[in-house]
């Protein structure tokens, strides 16, 4: 079907054409930055988060899209005109997963947007594995694929270790220094020697062995565990700061990595083959990248173990085992039961108390999310879990005051167990 | 221990402080605080001091509205739901449940077994906040309100999920004459009903039950409510005489747990010494940056004006236009030379008829034997009341009054914004005529009245509070949604110290970027237009109409009649009368009605109506969802595919057979595939169970099992049609998961959306007691028939050890060939009343939405309403084979809504056709639909129409919007 939108071509990308994508795991993306710099795209990962994103997210979106979709809009159009960037020599990077949430619609949301604010000759690059939107200037290939995973997983990696330092270090910074040092460490040794799996093996260790380093306190902290929509799980422009609060209260924050999410999008296209009996050779290449991308979060996780200094949450395709009686698998638009899964999962590890975030009216968390609650608290009467719907005009005090809640229970656990 | 703990708990409205000597409560205070937080506080310490004189004591603040104080202060902080156990634990450890509103909280506590807190989400507002709302809202005071309720008779249903909501039910109630005894009680019952389904969700609250809260302690009508809605016995349902103050000894108690004793001079002085932190983001222009600013900006709206006389000075014909808004009354009394000669502005006082008729004897007495009445007009939320009770001449929608009064002002006015106390009207205008109307939807009010409510719980009148902002220096950025959110974003900005001059100007940003942004949804200010008339009692606020200028960075007219607009602009229509039939000095005078509640019962709608019965023996009706009551033949039967389809549906009938009943519950995806499972069960021999359609009391049987309070209303019905299924026995309830919807051609993809698709999961999740009822929630492939008979064999299988593979793929063969009959006969008759519309010279309007916004409890009649107005009504999915283009901008990925693109394409390639969009409130899909049949529309000069329903329709405001859409049609010739 013929389908108006504005290709970012080959000449664009010879050209140098900026592209400009947002932010939302500021660690994770800094590196993919760097990996798509080094193979010709002048990627450029946003940073600005002022009042004016939002304000340009309202003006150029529909009252009721949802707040990722807003904000992702307003950080776009906010740089394109507040920032130094010549219109005529930008394009913009937005994932698209084609699944059935409304977010495989952001592409359009924005495209509309553009369109409104008179940038409709700016293109708009799907970044999307299903070929869902082709762009000749913009072809991922299996190295470039290989490294970003990569980076995925030296992200997650960091993050984990980070989120187990930084309330207990005792030079204040200490943590996120080395975490941006190994960002720029990794980001620079990729361009220079490319990738090799061992030395990606042997990098893990070193990183563990760094965070090691840190002297931290031993003091007993009230354990948070973060999950919801991905964007307001990780991007702190959405979530009002949630990791920040946390620590500020003194709690320690715990969030499931990014490769989960990769290996629960593998593993729902390959639902269809077994649940609707769907055939097609895709599928066998689809189980073949899973358990391939599998195995390497289990080498990470190992990694950790191995040392035996930090805590590790589980593989997936364990994480995956615990939705037994909760939910189907086939349950897969937006995070889907990967959402539920992940509830569990913090609470198998002695993580309670859970913040699940999502924007106002999202609609798969209705069913993942809060549909599931009441199930999971009734079999799990340990669980503490708040619900935070975020939004551009929700009250900030109105979230504190039930995270302060949650935490105030957490607390109140956790000295009964002393 | 220490002996002395001191414990304060700021709410969103009110503060409360706790002293305890030994545990014992030796002095307790409980006042409103007007945002002074601050200032409050350290009175209320000041007091507490001279209990515990120079001894130590403890100390800990709590409430939401505490938190940034305790910062800034160094006192400790606890959580309010958390203090209030601690209060309950130790001094009523026998409690099963504790149920507190607040200001804008409302918690439920269960203790029965293990401790298990809720808090209302940071949609559902309301509670103390939203009652003293309604109170306003009927003129009356909150204590006033409590007494009335006491005296009640009939419970009207008022939407209970929020205040924005519950207010657009309550609106047309009164200016039915609905009487306020019972509305008082019905907005307690609304509390009460949202409390419990909201926060209990499903868990039974029994036992001994603590009431606490300001509002729980000092309304006594609200506690009844609660007590007879939860079925208590006397000794069962505790009032405590300390209810208000457990936050505050809650506090008071942690308090004591911590060895840190102070003297309290010490606290004082912290507190004193806290700074106000405001954070920069969050701060705009001010208003007038000088005196001379505002003093240009004066002298240049002094020049729209409509000239007055004094009406003793006149002698001669008159033409009297009357606007019978929701909160006012307006009345315009014109000179044949179109001069005012009298006009009156006046709050309707919840009764519009009563106001009215004293408004107009008043006006007779000026207007002696000289003025003689040639002709009169109403328009407004109440025209058909007043026009009926009073014989005015003409009735007219309100939006063609306001642009004809516009007009007068600016003869080449292309737009017209209009914010009145409930409403916001829009409408742009294009080679004179109305080329597209805008209202606010239900959920982004944050209209005139709100700002009003605002100053009185700010303690301040409106006038004085509006004046405050106008110079206010640092205007704090409220953000520009709902009502309930706003509520919430003043409390922010008062935590964070904002000043009342700040918070008023920032109100008034508000209410014009929430017009601007969220209701005509416009990129820049500037689209709007080059000659913009704005107008309506809002407007007449200094602070709001520059707000609107500073925002669109341009001049407007707003003339001096403002809020008169409408009444103006219908007496500039009388004024085509000769003689008038409004009622004469004498027939005022003896003027009376009763007002009476009845049930029609017609048809199974069972409409509750009100009826409004005039001395002069005319009745007026209200409540009806179609013309059954007046004695007029329906229309509706021969023209309206809603109609046929609900009737199509429930032919549909199960019969007795061997394998038992199997139920399925209309809605959702049921509302489309019905006809599949039924023919497909039927095959397999299982006598179907389909449940009703739905009604109100649908919704009410299954609201205690929803879980999450923003649903759509369509998911939200379904846990009572599952419910009604438990409640017949029948011992399987089938809902199938369908990430695929059906596929049509042309398309990306055919996702259903994710509610439609896994709402089974949901239900399975959250209704524990199915009484035996199995739930069958398989995940199926229904676009290949082989697949789909094995997936399904191998879901009965377990229960029917008999079942055979080959029944299974016959009867899938025999249920595909039934949905093709079904999708065949509903475009046939989409086709049939095309055809019948065109023979008869009619228009046709696509109500178009969802397969289940068939559903009456959905469409709230609003297909009858088009029939009655003159459309054939016909549905996306009955018309949508007959468009020629599909060409999209976004992605087609969802089966429902390709039907609703072509639709919207076969709208645009008809002249005689007109798209109305019903979108269900929280629908999240239609913010992406909704902007993309506005364009297809638009693209082909078509007026795009959208209706936002829930809960709750306003059958009235709908009314209007389609009697304008109608107006707007015959300007433009059409």
């Amino acid at each position: 079907m013929e389908k108006a939108y504005v290709e970012f071509s080959k000449e664009m990308k010879d050209d140098g054409y900026t592209i400009l994508c947002p932010t939302m795991l500021p660690l994770h993306f800094e590196m993919l930055v760097n990996i798509f710099r080094n193979h010709g795209y002048n990627v450029v990962q946003l940073k600005n988060q002022n009042a004016n994103v939002i304000a340009q997210g309202l003006r150029n979106t529909h009252n009721d899209a949802c707040y990722p979709a807003l904000l992702v809009i307003g950080q776009f159009i906010d740089a394109i005109e507040n920032e130094n960037f010549d219109p005529h020599k930008i394009a913009l990077l937005m994932t698209q997963t084609g699944g059935g949430c409304r977010a495989s619609n952001y592409i359009s949301l924005i495209r509309k947007a553009l369109a409104k604010s008179g940038y409709e000759y700016i293109p708009v690059i799907s970044f999307n594995v299903l070929g869902l939107e082709k762009h000749s200037g913009f072809k991922l290939d299996l190295k470039i694929i290989l490294e970003s995973l990569y980076a995925v997983l030296y992200g997650d990696l960091l993050m984990n270790l980070s989120n187990q330092c930084r309330p207990y270090e005792v030079n204040k910074g200490e943590t996120d220094a080395l975490a941006l040092k190994w960002t720029e460490h990794l980001a620079d040794e990729i361009k220079r020697e490319g990738v090799s799996y061992k030395k990606v093996k042997q990098n893990y260790d070193l990183i563990i062995k760094d965070f090691k380093k840190i002297e931290r306190i031993k003091d007993k902290k009230v354990k948070v565990g973060v999950v919801g929509e991905i964007y307001v799980k990780y991007s702190p422009l959405a979530n009002n700061s949630l990791e920040r609060i946390l620590l500020d209260e003194g709690a320690e924050v715990v969030v499931p990595g990014l490769v989960d999410f990769i290996l629960y999008t593998c593993h729902a296209m390959h639902t269809d083959k077994e649940l609707y009996g769907d055939k097609g050779i895709k599928y066998p290449l689809i189980k073949m990248v899973y358990y391939w991308i599998l195995k390497k979060q289990k080498d990470m996780l190992n990694a950790i173990k191995r040392d035996g200094e930090f805590n590790v949450l589980s593989a997936f395709d364990h994480t995956q085992t615990l939705i037994k009686d909760y939910v189907s698998v086939g349950g897969k638009m937006g995070e889907g039961w990967l959402l539920t899964a992940e509830m569990l999962e913090l609470n198998e590890n002695g993580i309670h108390n859970i913040v699940c975030t999502q924007p106002f009216g999202c609609l798969p968390n209705h069913i993942f999310g809060k549909g599931m609650m009441k199930i999971l608290k009734q079999r799990n009467p340990e669980m503490n879990i708040v619900a935070i719907d975020y939004d551009a005009s929700a009250s900030e005090v109105n979230q504190l005051n039930r995270i302060k809640l949650m935490l105030e229970n957490g607390r109140e656990a956790l000295r009964k167990e002393d | 221990m220490n002996i002395y703990n001191v414990g304060i708990d700021i709410g969103s409205t009110t503060a409360k402080l706790i002293v305890l000597k030994n545990q014992e409560i030796i002095y307790s205070s409980y006042e409103r605080h007007f945002s002074l937080v601050k200032e409050k506080t350290i009175e209320l310490l000041q007091k507490a001091k001279e209990y515990v004189g120079e001894n130590k004591a403890t100390i800990a603040i709590s409430g939401s509205a505490g938190m940034g104080l305790a910062q800034s202060s160094g006192i400790d902080f606890v959580q309010e739901v958390y203090a209030t156990a601690k209060t309950v634990k130790l001094w009523s450890p026998d409690t099963d449940a504790v149920i507190e509103l607040g200001g804008e909280d409302a918690k439920i506590i269960f203790f029965d077994s293990g401790i298990d807190e809720r808090m209302n989400s940071t949609c559902a507002g309301g509670t103390g906040a939203f009652i003293d709302q309604m109170a306003t809202l009927l003129n009356v005071t909150t204590d006033e309100l409590d007494e009335l309720s006491l005296k009640h008779r009939k419970i009207y249903p008022i939407a209970s999920r929020c205040g924005v909501f519950a207010k657009s039910d309550i609106q047309p109630l009164i200016n039915q004459g609905a009487k306020k005894e019972d509305i008082a009680y019905s907005i307690y019952q609304a509390v009460v009903n949202q409390t419990i389904a909201g926060l209990a969700q499903g868990r039974q609250i029994k036992g001994q039950v603590l009431f606490l809260g300001g509002p729980l302690y000092y309304l006594k009508g609200l506690g009844q409510c609660f007590k007879e809605t939860l079925k208590l016995k006397d000794n069962e349902a505790i009032f405590p005489k300390e209810g208000r103050f457990a936050v505050a000894i809650g506090a008071a108690l942690y308090g004591s747990e911590n060895e840190k004793a102070i003297d309290l001079a010490e606290v004082i002085d912290n507190v004193q010494k806290s700074k106000k932190v405001l954070s920069t983001d969050k701060i705009l222009e001010p208003l007038f940056a000088s005196r001379e600013e505002y003093d240009e900006f004066n002298e240049r709206h002094k020049k729209d004006y409509v000239p007055a006389i004094d009406i003793s000075s006149y002698a001669g014909d008159g033409y009297l236009g009357i606007d019978c808004g929701s909160t006012t009354t307006k009345i315009v009394l014109l000179s044949k030379d179109k001069e005012i000669l009298y006009s009156f502005y006046q709050s309707n006082e919840g009764n519009p008829l009563e106001v009215l008729k004293n408004i107009l004897l008043e006006l007779y007495e000026k207007m002696g034997n000289q003025i003689h009445i040639k002709g009169s007009a109403c328009t407004g939320y109440g025209e058909e009341l007043i026009k009926e009770a009073f014989g005015v001449d003409e009735g007219i929608v309100e939006t063609l009054a306001h642009f004809e009064a516009a007009k007068h002002f600016l003869p080449d006015v292309d737009y017209i914004m209009d914010i009145g106390g409930q409403d916001m009207k829009c409408f742009a205008i294009r080679d004179g005529a109305i080329e597209s109307i805008i209202l606010n939807e239900a959920c982004s009010s944050g209209c005139g009245s709100f700002i009003e409510t605002f100053a009185k719980a700010l303690g301040e009148d409106i006038d004085a509070f509006a004046k405050k902002g106008l110079f206010a220096k640092h205007p704090v950025n409220l953000g520009s949604r709902c009502t309930v959110f706003m509520n919430s974003s003043v409390k922010q900005a008062q935590k964070d110290g904002a000043s009342i001059e700040d918070i008023s100007a920032g109100l008034s940003y508000s209410i014009v970027m929430n017009a601007i942004y969220k209701v005509l949804r416009v990129s820049s200010a500037k689209d709007l237009g080059q000659n913009i008339v704005v107008q309506g009692g809002t407007f007449l606020n200094d602070a709001i109409l520059r707000a609107f200028e500073k925002e669109i960075g341009g001049n407007v007219v707003r003339p001096n009649i403002a809020g008169l607009m409408g009444a103006y602009g219908a007496a500039l229509s009388a004024m085509k009368y000769k003689t008038s039939s409004i009622s004469t000095k004498e027939e005022l005078k003896c003027f009376s009605y009763k007002s009476t509640s009845a049930n029609c019962h017609n048809c199974g709608n069972n409409c509750q109506l009100t009826i409004n019965t005039f001395a002069n023996g005319k009745r007026y009706i209200t409540g009806n969802q179609c013309n059954k009551v007046l004695g007029l033949k329906n229309d509706s039967d021969a023209s309206n595919i809603y109609e046929f389809k609900q009737n199509l549906l429930s032919s549909y009938q199960g019969r007795p057979g061997r394998r038992g009943k199997l139920g399925l519950p209309m809605q959702l995806s049921n509302f489309e595939l019905y006809p599949l499972w039924y023919a497909l069960f039927t095959e397999l021999g299982f006598e179907v169970v389909m449940t009703p359609l739905s009604s109100r009391k649908t919704f009410e049987k299954g609201q205690f099992t929803i879980p999450s309070d923003t649903v759509c209303y369509p998911a939200k019905l379904m846990h009572g049609h599952v419910q009604t299924l438990i409640d017949e026995k029948v011992p399987y309830i089938f809902y199938p998961c369908l990430t695929y919807n059906i596929k049509e051609t042309g398309t990306d993809n055919n996702y259903n959306c994710p509610v439609v698709a896994y709402y089974g999961e949901l239900l399975h999740a959250n209704i524990d007691d199915m009484n035996g009822s199995i739930l069958l929630y398989p995940y199926l492939n229904i676009n290949n028939h082989q697949q789909l008979a094995k997936e399904l064999y191998d879901c009965l299988l377990p229960y029917f050890k008999d079942l055979k593979h080959l029944e299974v793929i016959r009867a899938v063969k025999r249920g595909m060939a039934a949905y093709d009959d079904y999708r065949r006969l509903i475009e046939q008759e989409g086709e049939r009343l095309i055809a019948y519309a065109r023979k008869n010279n009619r228009r046709i309007m696509v109500l178009s939405g969802r397969p289940y916004h068939v559903d009456k409890e959905i469409e709230h009649g609003i297909s009858k309403l088009a029939n009655s107005l003159g459309f054939v009504v016909v549905s996306e999915d009955s018309v949508y084979q007959l468009a020629k283009e599909n060409k999209v901008k976004v992605l087609n990925q969802w089966t429902y809504h390709s039907r609703l693109y072509k639709a919207a394409y076969f709208a645009s390639e008809n002249p005689d056709v007109e798209l109305v969009q019903l979108v269900s409130f929280g629908c999240g899909m239609d913010a992406i639909t909704a902007d993309e049949v506005k364009a297809i529309l638009q693209k082909n000069g078509k007026i795009y129409t959208q209706l936002k329903i829930d809960e709750i329709a306003n059958l009235g405001t709908i009314k209007i919007r389609l009697r304008s859409l109608i107006g707007a049609l015959e300007n433009r010739g059409e």
